[in-house]
């Protein structure tokens, strides 16, 4: 993984704020030793998960998880700032080698009142969807989401410098990216997908490689959210400058590229009636396809989504969201593909999520669902969590993947249908 | 543990939220008693912050633990609305994780929730409309601690003893709850509701919350030092389960003048120090 990327330069500032802390501290007057004003927590947990596939496929391996997990956490804080990280080992017998992944590697300060900046790795999630994102382009991990990981890891992180403005009437976040971060999308290692580039479904045999954009300062992303609460009701407006975050074109020559991409959206949340309702739109512009003319880039989109969550009966909660992708330019998409075009002019997509909760809560059933009518296919994932102790925990769970067409975008995963279980002891 | 939906300890500094109001033999009137003892359980000063320990001891005798941090604030005078933060220290599951709430005392309007889960630094809001569901796995529900609403019951003297009011309160909806009725046992030199016992039909007594340990804190009001009488320790038992909690306060603070932006999104993002340490 990308691990030595950012933690050079992170080393450095690490220790030029302790060494700026020592000087503020030194000019202080005060009797405590210099350490003392450090307050240093570490956290982890360590982890087995095994899984494998109920269903035979030619391009991956029966297992489809097996490894065995450390997570360690170091938060340290002190009047001038905070530092957190938090870092993964684990042997992956998927891919056989040792893993290495710095989840977390940040600074957080408080420079004015108005003001708060988190630099470094870190994960960051807005918007109001519910396992459904629209206006939040920071990178997911679908491979872990698919093959069972926690649901801590479908949020991968980013290296990024976060702002976050705060006023009387509204409040703004603005997070830049120096450099492109991608999703983890799926690429075949783990997960074996349809491959448009050759027109059959993949895995392990030919592992999906994509060109990122990876200029420092050149490649960059730029998101912006500007939201404020109103009565209780939540409202945001967000604007994004990146790229596409799966793969979602080609060079002329083949290579899969993620072409550049503008995105304009709007959400409120808030409680309606005994439940929480949300909406959400976005509207994604392909800049290098904004005519729908060029094969090489995914067409401009429009993104909508609506959602309500209530309570179904004690501790039993339930939530439904419908979600709806519209191809922009549609008529030019289809003329490209010769009238046989992949894709519909929209994909609609209903999301269910049941969530019972069991002996003094210690016992957690859940299930989430898409389910889209327009590709006829479907993705559940039921699961089990039982807290046997304040340390440790035990789960089992499945991925199942249904639907007739190779291509439509869940169905493309069904030989991948898994389940999986897990332990894990938290300290 | 879940972090469940719906309520939230209001415990700060008190657990018993009881509720009241109407009738009135010699000397206070029920109305009396009740408006103070809720004043007493839940709105003493005008913000509060704490560090609670809760161990919940099953009939087996296994126990669980939770740590967190509370900060409480009031929306203005008159005993209405209310802020509140709480943060998680352990289990170490839900270490950062945090609830916050901003309860309305409108009849008939939802109080705002959120919890914000820091593996996946998610703002998620929570639906419920049911507040006697259990508070993070224990035997207190969300609405023994935060305080059930005192219009929601009928309420009537039934007697007063050396050191007590003795209150039996009636469900107007009993249909939405699990009791038949309960009692609160109110001490009638502080107004602080001590006791209560929850009764199904046919006077059959299943829960009991007790207030073990009551201690004086000092704090300042307008400048003048004054002492809030708080609730140090105090425990639910379930007598159908055979379950206990235990819930211990520390580090109790009054009126430090925490401010109303503490409670936004902003600070469940990032905890403030007033919580985390």
């Amino acid at each position: 993984m990308r691990m030595t990327r950012f933690i050079r330069p992170l080393s450095f500032m690490v220790a030029a704020v302790i060494a700026f802390s020592a000087c503020a501290y030194a000019e202080a007057d005060t009797d405590r030793p210099w350490l003392d004003r450090f307050e240093a927590e570490l956290h982890g947990y360590g982890e087995l998960r095994s899984g494998f596939r109920t269903r035979n496929d030619p391009h991956e391996k029966e297992l489809s998880v097996m490894e065995a997990r450390l997570q360690l956490e170091l938060s340290v804080s002190d009047p001038w700032f905070d530092f957190k990280y938090k870092g993964d080992a684990w042997a992956d017998g998927i891919t056989e080698r040792g893993e290495y992944d710095t989840r977390e590697l940040w600074f957080f300060a408080r420079p004015a009142n108005f003001l708060d900046m988190k630099l470094g790795r870190q994960i960051l999630t807005w918007g109001t969807g519910d396992l459904v994102f629209l206006n939040d382009l920071f990178p997911k991990d679908w491979r872990s989401f698919f093959i069972g990981r926690d649901s801590e890891y479908l949020k991968a992180p980013s290296d990024a410098l976060k702002l976050g403005i705060f006023t009387e009437y509204v409040n703004l976040d603005l997070v830049y990216t120096p450099r492109f971060d991608a999703d983890r999308f799926i690429s075949g290692e783990y997960v074996s997908f349809w491959n448009g580039g050759l027109n059959r479904r993949s895995g392990r045999d030919a592992i999906l490689s994509a060109a990122e954009p990876d200029r420092w300062f050149r490649s960059y992303e730029l998101a912006a959210r500007l939201f404020r609460n109103i009565g209780g009701y939540e409202l945001a407006a967000y604007a994004y400058r990146g790229y596409w975050k799966t793969p979602s074109g080609r060079t002329t020559a083949g290579t899969a590229t993620f072409p550049r991409l503008n995105v304009f959206g709007a959400s409120a949340r808030g409680a309606v009636g005994a439940g929480i309702t949300n909406i959400e739109c976005a509207w994604y512009q392909s800049v290098d396809n904004e005519s729908g003319r060029n094969p090489l880039a995914n067409n401009s989109e429009m993104r909508y989504l609506a959602g309500y969550a209530w309570e179904i009966a004690r501790d039993f909660n339930a939530s439904m969201q419908y979600y709806v992708e519209q191809t922009l330019k549609y008529g030019a998409y289809r003329e490209l593909h010769g009238g046989a075009p992949v894709r519909d002019r929209f994909r609609h997509v209903i999301t269910l999520q049941l969530t019972k909760l069991m002996m003094n809560q210690n016992l957690k059933l859940s299930l989430s669902g898409y389910y889209s009518p327009s590709d006829n296919d479907a993705y559940l994932r039921p699961h089990v969590q039982y807290k046997y102790s304040d340390r440790v925990t035990l789960e089992a769970g499945a991925n199942v993947f249904a639907g007739e067409c190779s291509q439509t975008f869940f169905a493309q995963f069904n030989d991948n249908t898994n389940i999986y279980t897990a332990v894990r002891y938290s300290f | 543990m879940k972090i469940k939906t719906g309520w939230m300890v209001a415990v700060l500094m008190t657990c018993a939220g009881s509720a009241f109001a109407a009738g009135s033999p010699g000397g206070v009137s029920v109305d009396e008693i009740v408006r103070k003892a809720n004043h007493m359980a839940l709105y003493q000063g005008e913000d509060g912050r704490g560090r609670v320990e809760m161990v919940i001891t099953d009939r087996q005798g296994r126990t669980c633990k939770r740590v967190f941090a509370m900060l409480r604030k009031d929306d203005g005078e008159g005993d209405r609305d209310q802020r509140y933060y709480v943060l998680f220290h352990e289990p170490a599951d839900v270490r950062r994780t945090v609830f916050m709430v901003h309860k309305h005392a409108a009849p008939g309007k939802d109080d705002d929730r959120w919890l914000y889960l820091p593996g996946l630094d998610l703002v998620k809001r929570i639906a419920s409309s049911d507040k006697r569901t259990s508070f993070v796995g224990s035997d207190f529900l969300y609405e023994d601690i935060s305080g059930r609403s005192v219009t929601e019951d009928r309420h009537e003297l039934l007697r007063t003893t050396d050191r007590h009011y003795v209150v039996k309160n009636v469900p107007k909806q009993p249909h939405t709850v699990e009791f038949a009725y309960y009692l609160a046992y109110v001490d009638r030199k502080s107004f602080m509701p001590v006791k209560m016992e929850f009764f199904k039909k046919a006077d059959r007594l299943y829960r009991v919350i007790e207030v073990e340990r009551l201690e004086n804190v000092a704090a300042r009001e307008k400048g003048r030092a004054v002492g809030y009488p708080t609730v140090m320790k105090t425990v639910a038992r379930d007598l159908d389960t055979g379950s206990r909690t235990e819930m211990v306060f520390s580090a109790v603070g009054y009126n430090s003048g925490l401010k109303d932006d503490l409670f936004s999104e902003r600070y469940l993002r990032k905890p403030p120090r007033e919580a985390v340490r």
